[in-house]
């Protein structure tokens, strides 16, 4: 290990006592609350290198979403992660998408190299640093949405993309925001909060315009500011339960997100319970990586665990 | 937990009968023969009985058996890897997946589509085309190749270019892991709890279970597309302009560059209309909705003509654009006509160092006096470099391997990876220590150990032999004559 601040954050999570990472803490409680007595680390920051033609930056998992899309900005870029306030180790830990993902992607997917700090203490390296990579188990993957269970992420290589050319926010009543979605090709998102309907259009200015025209069929859009705001918690259901009153009951207040299924409500979701072959496979993966349980103590990725 | 190892194989193969039906297991040596290879060079493998389950719940019960007879498990879809992924090492039972053919379901609502593993890819995609969707990777074997094979190499192809791989287009599936248990992986919901053992399975070659449903995304077709075919007096002038198109913020849906021995070759066997003078040519797509593709197709031609391109075509209507595809996607047979074998590697580099590498390849070919051709998707810097050779040939083996390693150190050497679709199935498993630590291997191992503690599927493939798995230690070298 040649980078002496990974070596120095290796030093500082340790291999004994029990820890976590504390990015920007916006997502702290996910999963269930720390074990007393877990020491809080911070993991580095930095952006270390934005390489616009490989659509490609290498930086440290500290390092604040907003700063880091604020410097891929001035190369006419930006990531799949979503800027909250929190960190992009933290982001990655967490997993969840941005409201945008239609436009923009899945943060799973864009985690092409991950260094992480084991629980025994020891730097591992997991991907690769090409935009196509099919080396060894998919370890990034493992690591999206793992709530720093299996490992401390220190440093990151994340896919790029470029930011379109136009971007603007309309909202109408009174028109079915399934069939909008169904008749979009750039909608970046389509939002639903069971009057209004929201969309956000991104392209090429031409291709804009042109959604915008077929929009005009469906309704009176209007051009907003931007989305409406969001209830606290976030509802996993399929794109097709959004529309089944059954599935939404209990929401309260929501904005649902139409094709993607994620659903912000102000009430938290009923869980759904896990088959025993599920909960099986995932203590194995989880003692695999974290033997004696030091890793985030107390955080549970299936909630849902009877 | 104790394993027996002593079923005499006629006994092995009776029970396995009554699992399923006499005439789905198969023993005798022209099946096995048959089945001891894939599409690679490597020999050298030895398949035990041949099974052909059409349910989950006979995967399940075919997993069992092996564990109770100490028997390993080796699933396969069409055999087409490159790798050697689906060569049995050690006399398993191989786990055919080609009677497991159904499309079980098309979701609009979802767009997904749930699938059985065995169902051929382009199958696949002309049963949505007519719906307006599409499986979105397209690798060159897509007319045989099937979506379990798909899941199990993360496979991709041209137009993964902008669509991404196929571990983006897998939602969720059912696996039987080589315990014999069933489990539900991801979800068609938007966030599925717990971790992405979904991620973590795609790509895992065959040695995590196998998968028996397999829910995957459908893409819409798009409303416009525009192909351009670009020529170039030198293969550096073509991968600098690919460079040059990503860094200018577009994201074609595919670029592919061929250099000029193939290129003839390709004109010769298809008549796909390429210029046979120029020394390379790159074969760019565009699509989306019609104002963007018009933008994107002027300014791929305008970056192409700064950096030296001689002529620029834009096919103008579908069946030219289908004819210049036809000449991509037949290269591999075209290289026939030039060699009676080629091997064909696959390792990725960060495109803006694709001119550099490209010479270099040339330069290793011409120091083992081997013919390299190249025919690669440059968009992603995903070089395909094909060492063309005789077998008759004495020695031209030991050559070849060393070529082929040479072109793996040069393109880790500038920032790149092992593999970029074909997986690392026994081809590359010794050059994994070159990417990664001794401790990023363990944890691989873990993640493997996880879904697989016994080292029961797919054994001796991925992972080299410290970390492969203990108690199989006459797989933990490649076998005598893997090599041809």
């Amino acid at each position: 290990m040649s980078d002496p601040t990974l070596a120095a954050f290796c030093d500082l999570v340790g291999s004994h006592d029990p820890v976590a990472v504390a990015g920007g803490k916006t997502r702290f409680g996910l999963g269930g609350s720390l074990r007393e007595g877990t020491r809080l680390v911070s993991a580095p920051e930095g952006i270390l290198r934005h390489l616009p033609e490989e659509m490609t930056v290498q930086v440290r998992a500290g390092t604040s979403v907003r700063d880091l899309h604020e410097a891929l900005a001035e190369k006419g870029q930006r990531t799949a992660l979503p800027e909250r306030g929190g960190s992009v180790g933290g982001a990655l830990a967490v997993g969840e998408n941005d409201l945008h993902v239609l436009g923009r992607g899945r943060v799973r997917e864009s985690l092409l190299q991950v260094r992480y700090v084991s629980a025994d203490g020891r730097l591992v390296s997991g991907g690769g640093p090409t935009v196509k990579n099919v080396t060894g188990f998919d370890i990034p993957r493992l690591m999206v949405g793992s709530l720093g269970t299996l490992g401390l992420i220190a440093e990151v290589m994340v896919r790029t993309n470029p930011i379109p050319p136009r971007s603007i926010w309309l909202t109408a009543r009174d028109v079915d925001p399934f069939a909008v979605r169904d008749s979009l090709v750039a909608a970046s998102a389509v939002l639903f909060d069971g009057r209004g309907t929201y969309v956000q259009l991104e392209g090429q200015v031409g291709d804009v315009v042109a959604e915008q025209a077929l929009l005009a069929t469906l309704g009176r859009f209007e051009e907003v500011a931007g989305p409406p705001p969001l209830p606290l918690h976030r509802w996993s259901l399929t794109p097709a339960q959004l529309s089944d009153e059954v599935c939404m009951a209990g929401a309260g207040d929501f904005v649902a997100s139409i094709g993607v299924g994620t659903v912000f409500a102000s009430l938290p979701q009923p869980r759904a319970t896990v088959s025993p072959a599920l909960i099986a496979l995932t203590e194995r993966v989880k003692t695999a990586f974290d033997p004696t349980g030091r890793l985030s103590p107390g955080r549970d990725v299936l909630q849902g665990r009877p | 937990m104790k394993i027996r190892r002593t079923t005499h194989p006629d006994a092995l193969v009776s029970i396995l009968k009554q699992a399923l039906s006499p005439d789905r297991v198969r023993n005798d040596a022209a099946e096995r023969s048959l089945f001891s290879n894939d599409a690679s060079i490597f020999k050298g493998g030895a398949s035990g009985p041949v099974c052909f389950p059409v349910s989950t719940a006979e995967v399940q019960a075919i997993t069992r058996i092996a564990l109770d007879h100490g028997r390993a498990i080796v699933p396969r879809g069409a055999g087409t890897g490159l790798s050697g992924g689906a060569i049995p090492l050690g006399e398993p039972i191989v786990v055919s997946t080609m009677k497991m053919n159904k499309i079980l379901e098309v979701d609009l609502v979802h767009r997904i589509a749930w699938v059985e593993p065995g169902v051929v890819n382009l199958d696949l995609t002309k049963t949505l085309m007519p719906l307006g969707f599409h499986f979105a990777p397209d690798p060159s074997s897509q007319q045989s190749c099937t979506i379990g094979g798909n899941v199990a190499n993360n496979s991709g192809g041209p137009h993964c270019l902008a669509y991404g791989v196929t571990s983006q287009h897998v939602v969720a599936l059912d696996v039987v892991l080589p315990n014999g248990e069933l489990v539900h992986l991801g979800g068609l919901d938007a966030e599925p709890e717990g971790y992405d053992l979904r991620g973590a399975y795609v790509g895992g070659e065959g040695t995590l279970g196998i998968a028996t449903r397999i829910a995957v995304r459908l893409t819409p077709n798009p409303q416009a597309v525009q192909t351009l075919l670009l020529a170039f007096n030198s293969v550096e002038d073509a991968a600098n302009t690919v460079s040059a198109v990503i860094a200018s913020g577009i994201v074609p849906a595919a670029m592919e560059v061929m250099d000029q021995l193939i290129t003839q070759a390709v004109e010769n066997y298809v008549n796909a209309g390429y210029p046979t003078d120029a020394a390379a040519v790159l074969l760019a797509e565009v699509d989306g909705l019609s104002s963007g593709v018009a933008i994107n197709a002027e300014r791929i031609a305008a970056i192409g003509r700064e950096h030296g391109a001689v002529s620029v075509r834009v096919a103008s209507n579908d069946e030219e654009r289908a004819r210049l595809w036809k000449g991509r996607k037949t290269a591999f047979g075209a290289v026939a006509q030039i060699a009676p074998a080629y091997y064909l590697h696959d390792t990725v580099v960060p495109r803006s160092q694709l001119a550099g590498v490209l010479r270099r390849v040339y330069e290793i070919g011409a120091e083992y006096h081997l013919t390299i051709v190249n025919v690669f998707h440059a968009g992603d810097g995903n070089l395909h470099p094909l060492i063309l050779f005789d077998p008759r040939e004495n020695g031209v083996l030991e050559r070849v391997h060393a070529a082929a390693s040479d072109i793996v150190e040069v393109s880790l050497s500038v920032g790149g990876v092992l593999s970029g679709e074909h997986g690392i199935g026994i081809e590359k498993r010794d050059h994994m220590e070159l990417m990664f630590s001794f401790d990023d291997l363990d944890h691989q191992r873990r993640l493997r150990s996880a879904f697989d503690p016994l080292c029961r599927s797919n054994p001796g493939k991925v992972l080299p032999s410290p970390h492969s798995c203990a108690d199989i230690q006459s797989l933990s070298r490649i076998p005598e004559g893997v090599w041809g």
